[in-house]
């Protein structure tokens, strides 16, 4: 609410602002000035978007806070808002939920003009546009919560969650269709009135694009009496879906114009009746036929472009033992699909094992054979399975049926999923692709890695574990192998894609399986939830090992279904696609029973990760966690081993970038060929080298950020620039979301009867722009930073010592526990074991961040359309390399304490750039645990930060860098002082707002938080959390990166750094966690979910830990003039 | 009902055949070694026998062709899994009528036989090992890529995999399976190669057996009703280590069957015979 009645009369003023961007003093001012719950309100509302529509639960005090914010929300608001144009006022104040759109808008003035060409990808980006502009009316409910929940502390985290559903389900409800209504029939009359930047974007792209949608959606497909009725009355616009079933029925379902993925999804399971819903997915066909994945968290309507509302629900994931499930439905389910997918010929099968399927669906249909005869002798060619084979398979799968009597249904599909799991191509996903020669071959994504196929033939085979890279750019995908036991370089592996849109989607595959499969550690449930909160790119659904531990909550009666006769099906094996077999009309097979059933919401398997942590699961014990860890460390790693998996993910993600730096002609020399491949895995190469990672520093542009920490001066930001370049070509803006959660835990090492561990978890989230506007350059960033505190008891101080010790060995031996993981991707180790070796976990941060920045900057290169372009990027890219590289961190902040600030700046190649310093709670003093500020040189305001020489020194400082090429950034300061919060933004910041909350639970507290963020161009919100802390640590040991996790989807990236300090006061032990989390993306972002989500997990996984401080801080970076240049 | 992929190593049925006089002189060879032809005779008499007394199996003798030098390498003429047989076009000319009369054998054993037609193709069954859960293939002198395409149309159940044959004459001429999921490997270093690009294109893991000479990594592995684990190896007189390395396999049924006649020509244990399961999924 607030935030809306601010956003209008910010409006006004912001454009004003923005001119004047270069005086900082307002900025500044604002941060220390205004009460930190508004602006965080604000900020945290926008991410809401992203939580399912829950019906809208509005906490006392979030009201009492909205109702405040309403007052202050204007002037805050305008702090933010200042700075955008009064159309994007507008938008953030109807569309706080959708932060992202708000961040596009604001960048569109400036770099509108370039942005437009590609606006391709994203298909409802326009749309948004316009609707944002279109009168706000979203309740402010959102923002409230947010705020409450920071306020209110770690245990309405949870709450908050729900909340922030609710109020988005609320808004979205309400607000969206009017938007969409909006957009849709007076787009037009929109643009017009837009300002002619935008609307001039807006006939471009919109023209094409939603043009084309409007056009298909108005088009009567049934909906048409609906959406006719709904325009003039502004009510929420209704699109009927059609949902091709398993069973070959359509399930017509009416979702909003506005609704995500999930809603639908969540229909269409709810129609079936099933809660094992994690492994099964929408898909639908995009222009060119190619079957896509409806992605839950976005709007469906941006998605599909051909807007014809057709989907069809398949099995996205394959479970590898299809016994494992738990529920009936769920396996015959899957049994529907393989019969598919048999029939299809995408899974082959020989004629022996297709008669053994398909008689054992006899049996589960039909029962027993009737040897009375009494069913006409054909009733097999009636079925659908064997009949496409002729009588010799009727008469084989009528023989193999008899042997099965007495077999029940949910056998019968045991035994015919026991056999089809062992199937070679069983659950694989075919991509056509060339490799580096130009020979046709096949990628295969499966659970367990990527396939490589030339004809039927396997040639090669990456398993996730030897996977360090996975990224694309334009039509080409690579795959960044480690280096084998012999080899001392890893290598890249190139593929060449049909289109864009092609090496995209593999890419996406890759990306969503390994996540899905590859985290299953139930040891990791955390990072689920932390992927939940980055990337809707992503799988943002639970893992398999989540899901399973879900479904293992499942207590209901098993459903009734009923099975499907195979005849109908039967047709569709013929060939015809099923969808055309089956009459539209006909009534879902399933019969659901939902109320029977006993659904219980807590037990429902839903992808949300706000479902996740109500689960108990979510909430594992530090115990629970360590039987899982056991495998890799000692069991006593528990919460900590989250971390570690979190570490996991980092690296694969990190895999999952892109090196910018290279241009292709590079990337395709180093490609080997497949044949070359094999031989280097076989063959090692002498060259020697300072050490696997220092090569991979070098080697990726990533790793720059990595040798400085070390000692060594490698060009960090080299990515940057090309990204950059990229980007405004493409016009596709990129978000970065940044959540860095900093936990900084307290171990009196003397028996003090209390030992305070203090979790400090920062969240920083950084969106830029929405990835949909091609428009605009801008990025939006948005840092959250929490920082809990915990207190542990001394008793569990040994045992978390221990453990750290042991993660700390397993990590170093990691190589030898698992060879065949790179060290960083796969090493679990707990927060503690980080201490230990500070450096590389630095390193890991650094690379994270870079891989980030590389991921965004992959982003814009897909994105890229035109081809002329390219080359000029590259050398622009190199060019910008360089630049970036002598960029390096040199802010001095004034750090008025003698404790560790934490001046984070990250650098993303993305045209955005976002600086986030934070200043370290006490507990971090000594700038132990201090994030390294990474200032680039060009910031004028930089200072040079005093930090810096301890950052180099390997200090697990977070350092994100996006910078943009040579534009002066501003920086943000924050400082706190104790319980007190001090922000102070010295330097010039253009835009830079600064929201402290302090909590003065605990009295003795003294925290310096000083950010100075020389951000040009940049927006920055920053929203801190602050728990009294006890006392501020006298001897700080430099901080210990514990884990650094990076994220990426194709539009969000999400890194998680985690410094864990240890020092020694007294008789205490303090031990000090910090997690940064950065949430990059092009995207919308939910900075609520994702500062719930921190501060909850940072509790989860610490519980014996207090959260001292949650800093959010939010840039969103406006792009003009390096980019007209460029271009 | 067995299932599918189930009862490796179950086999019901050999198909051998004898040893023309032929072999002596004109069989292909690696090395220059003279056979003694007698001796090879009462070799592969024994081996047979071993097949059919020792072990039960149902044996199909076919008769020598003296035009076919190389005719009792029976492996190399088909391979068969399951209910299917693939009739190869061995990689050597003047192998390829070697096939004739293997067809007509395993025609008549109701087989479903599937031709390899392709001109381009060439396939030895000597280069396709088949580990129970896939195949892999050696692509070799004798074994193309076009050959590897048809058997992995020919046995789509399977995930086929080609790996390059670095030394020696065949994929199984240091290499074979010892057990479900487990290779016998020779030391050598193409040996050790081959063996990790196999592990690493897998989906599934495999112990391996390490035996010094690479030769002696052929043996024949079945899993018999009756017997439980049988290993056909080498015996300690040709490979005493090797042997001592097979000796440690404590669960199996240890035949060591002399090989050393029909080694010179590169005659492996698994050469001399081609094992079908009849009651798989049948």
């Amino acid at each position: 609410m607030t935030t809306e009645v601010g956003s209008e009369t910010e409006v006004k003023k912001e454009p004003e602002k923005e001119k004047g961007e270069e005086p900082a003093p307002t900025a500044d001012a604002q941060p220390t000035d205004s009460p930190a719950p508004e602006q965080e309100n604000q900020e945290v509302a926008a991410p809401s978007e992203n939580t399912t529509p829950e019906a809208p639960e509005a906490t006392t005090p979030e009201k009492k806070k909205e109702e405040e914010k309403e007052k202050e929300g204007p002037v805050k608001e305008k702090g933010i808002s200042r700075f955008l144009p009064p159309w994007l006022k507008k938008q953030k104040s109807q569309t706080q939920v959708t932060p992202k759109e708000a961040t596009p808008l604001e960048t569109t003035p400036t770099d509108g003009g370039v942005a437009t060409v590609e606006g391709e990808e994203e298909k409802a980006e326009p749309e948004q546009e316009v609707g944002e502009a279109s009168p706000p009316v979203e309740p402010p409910v959102e923002n409230q919560e947010v705020n409450g929940v920071e306020v209110e502390e770690r245990e309405e985290v949870k709450s908050e969650e729900g909340e922030k559903e609710e109020s988005h389900s609320t808004g979205s409800a309400d607000t969206q269709p009017a938007k969409e209504e909006k957009e849709e029939c007076v787009e037009k009359g929109a643009e017009e009135s837009k300002p002619p930047e935008e609307g001039e974007r807006e006939k471009e792209e919109e023209a094409k694009e939603e043009k084309k949608e409007e056009d298909k959606s108005c088009k009567p497909e049934g909906h048409s009496i609906l959406k006719s009725p709904l325009k003039l009355t502004k009510k929420m616009k209704v699109a009927m879906c059609h949902v091709m079933m398993l069973d070959g029925t359509k399930f017509p379902c009416e979702v909003e114009k506005r609704a995500k993925g999930q809603i639908l999804f969540f229909k269409v399971c709810e129609h079936l009746n099933l809660l094992e819903k994690d492994y099964f997915g929408l898909s639908y066909r995009d222009n060119a036929d190619q079957k896509c994945w409806l992605d839950p968290t976005k709007e469906i309507k941006r998605q599909i472009r051909n807007n014809n509302w057709q989907f069809s629900f398949n099995v996205k994931f394959y479970p590898p033992d299809p016994s494992q499930l738990t529920e009936d439905i769920t396996r015959y389910l899957l049994c529907l699909q393989l019969r598919e997918d048999i029939s299809s010929g995408r899974l082959p099968c020989s004629f022996v094992t297709h008669a053994l399927l398909g008689s054992y669906s006899l049996q589960a249909e039909l029962g027993d054979h009737d040897s009375d005869e009494s069913r006409p002798p054909d009733y097999v060619s009636d079925f659908t399975f064997g009949s496409a084979q002729g009588k010799e398979m009727e008469e084989k799968v009528v023989e193999l049926h008899k042997s099965h009597r007495g077999m029940t249904p949910a056998q019968a599909d045991a035994q015919f999923l026991e056999n089809a799991k062992k199937l070679s191509m069983y659950g694989v996903d075919l991509h056509h692709a060339k490799d580096s020669e130009g020979v046709d071959i096949m990628l295969g994504v499966c659970s367990s890695g990527l396939l490589i196929y030339k004809d039927r033939l396997r040639i090669n085979r990456f398993a996730w574990p030897k996977i360090l890279k996975i990224s694309y750019k334009r039509n080409n995908f690579y795959i960044k192998i480690r280096p084998g036991e012999m080899e001392q370089f890893e290598s890249t592996v190139g593929f060449k894609l049909p289109s864009h849109r092609a090496a995209k989607r593999v890419w996406k595959v890759c990306v969503e399986h390994h996540t899905f499969f590859r985290l299953t550690a139930p040891e990791q449930p955390p990072k689920a939830k932390f992927l939940t909160l980055g990337s809707k790119f992503r799988y943002s659904g639970r893992t398999q090992a989540q899901s399973r531990q879900a479904s293992s909550l499942i207590d209901r009666p098993a459903p009734y279904f009923q099975r499907t006769s195979s005849k109908r099906i039967s047709r569709s094996l013929d060939g015809a696609p099923v969808i055309n077999v089956t009459d539209a009309d006909s009534g879902p097979t399933f019969s659901s029973t939902p109320g029977e059933n006993g659904h219980d919401p807590a037990l429902e398997l839903n992808s949300d990760s706000k479902v996740e942590e109500a689960e108990p699961g979510a909430a594992a014990t530090p115990t629970g966690t360590s039987e899982k860890t056991g495998q890799t460390n000692s069991a006593q790693l528990q919460s900590k081993l989250r971390v570690q998996g979190d570490n996991i993910y980092v690296r694969h993600s990190n895999l999952m970038l892109e090196d910018l730096d290279k241009t292709q002609d590079e990337v395709l020399k180093h490609q080997a060929s497949i044949s070359e491949l094999k031989r280097s895995f076989m063959e090692a190469t002498p060259e020697p080298r300072p050490s696997q990672w220092e090569k991979r520093l070098t080697a990726s542009p990533a790793t720059s950020l990595r040798l400085q920490g070390p000692g060594k001066t490698p060009p960090r930001t080299d990515l940057t620039l090309p990204d950059l370049k990229d980007v405004s070509k493409q016009a596709e803006v990129e978000v970065e979301e940044t959540v860095v959660i900093q936990e900084v835990r307290k171990t009196p090492k003397l028996p003090c009867p209390t030992p305070e561990l203090v979790v400090t978890a920062a969240v920083e989230t950084e969106q830029p722009p929405q990835e949909v506007e091609p428009e605009v350059n801008q990025e939006a960033i948005q840092e959250v930073e929490s920082e809990v505190n915990q207190e542990v008891n001394e008793e569990a101080n040994p045992e978390v010592k221990e453990e750290t010790r042991r993660a700390s060995m397993s990590s170093e031996s990691e190589s030898e526990e698992e060879a065949e993981y790179h060290p960083q991707v796969e090493v679990n180790t707990s927060v503690n074991q980080i201490r230990e070796e500070p450096e590389e976990e630095e390193r890991e941060e650094k690379e994270d961040q870079e891989e980030l920045k590389q991921e965004e900057q992959e982003e814009d290169q897909e994105e890229l359309k035109q081809e002329e372009d390219q080359e000029e990027e590259k050398q622009e890219e190199q060019k910008e390399e360089e630049e970036k590289k002598e960029e390096h961190e040199v802010e001095p902040e004034p750090s008025e304490l003698p404790e560790p600030q934490l001046p984070i700046v990250e650098t993303d190649q993305s045209p955005a750039v976002v600086l986030a310093s934070e200043a370290v709670p006490v507990a971090e003093e000594e700038g132990n645990t201090d994030d390294p500020m990474m200032t680039p040189e060009e910031a004028p305001n930089g200072h040079p930060h005093p930090q810096d020489p301890a950052h180099s020194e390997g200090l697990p400082g977070l350092v994100a860098l996006e910078e943009e090429e040579v534009e002066p950034r501003v920086n943000g300061e924050t400082e706190r002082h104790q319980p007190q919060v001090i922000c102070c933004s010295e330097p010039p910041v253009v835009k830079t707002e600064m929201v402290t909350i302090s909590d003065t639970f605990a009295a003795q507290k003294t925290e310096i938080a000083t950010k100075e963020v020389p951000i040009v161009h940049t927006e920055t919100k920053t929203i801190t959390y602050e728990a009294a802390q006890l006392d501020g640590g006298a001897d700080g040991e430099p901080g210990v990166l514990m884990t650094a996790q990076t994220i990426t989807s194709e539009s969000l990236c999400t890194t998680t750094t985690t410094h864990i300090t240890k020092t020694l006061k007294g008789g205490l032990s303090e031990t000090r966690i910090e997690k940064r989390i950065v949430i990059t993306g092009d995207s919308d972002i939910d900075h609520d979910q994702a500062l719930a989500q921190a501060i909850k997990e940072a509790k989860e996984q610490h519980p014996d830990m207090s959260v001292t401080r949650v800093v959010v801080h939010k840039e969103t970076e406006l792009e003009e003039e390096g980019e007209g240049g460029e271009n | 009902m067995a299932g599918l992929m189930a009862g490796f190593g179950n086999f019901t049925h050999a198909v051998v055949r004898a040893i023309p006089s032929s072999l002596a002189k004109e069989a292909l060879r690696t090395n220059n070694l003279d056979v003694d032809l007698a001796k090879a005779q009462l070799e592969h008499e024994v081996y047979v026998n071993v097949l059919k007394q020792k072990l039960g199996l149902e044996v199909i003798e076919l008769p020598a062709d003296e035009s076919l030098p190389d005719c009792v390498f029976v492996e190399d003429a088909a391979v068969v899994c399951g209910d299917t047989a693939l009739i190869t076009r061995p990689g050597a000319e003047s192998r390829r009528k070697e096939t004739e009369a293997m067809r007509q054998a395993l025609k008549q054993l109701d087989l479903n036989i599937v031709e390899m037609t392709d001109e381009n193709a060439t396939l030895d069954g000597g280069d396709v090992l088949f580990t129970g859960r896939e195949f892999f293939v050696g692509l070799s002198k004798r074994t193309n890529q076009k050959g590897a395409e048809i058997l992995a149309d020919a046995f789509k159940d399977y995930a086929v995999s080609t790996v390059p044959v670095l030394g020696g004459l065949h994929l199984k001429s240091f290499c074979s399976m010892g057990g479900p999921g487990l290779i016998v490997i020779g030391s050598s270093e193409p040996a050790q190669k081959t063996l990790k690009i196999m592990q690493q294109m897998s989906d599934h893991r495999y112990d391996k057996l390490t035996v010094p000479d690479d030769i002696a990594a052929n043996c024949i592995y079945m899993n018999l009703p009756s017997k439980g684990h049988v290993l056909l190896h080498c015996t300690p007189e040709e490979f005493p280590e090797s042997a001592k390395v097979f000796e440690k396999l404590k669960d199996h049924m240890l035949i060591p069957v002399s090989n050393m006649e029909k080694v010179k020509v590169d005659g492996a244990l698994t050469c001399c015979s081609v094992l079908i399961n009849k009651t798989a999924n049948n």
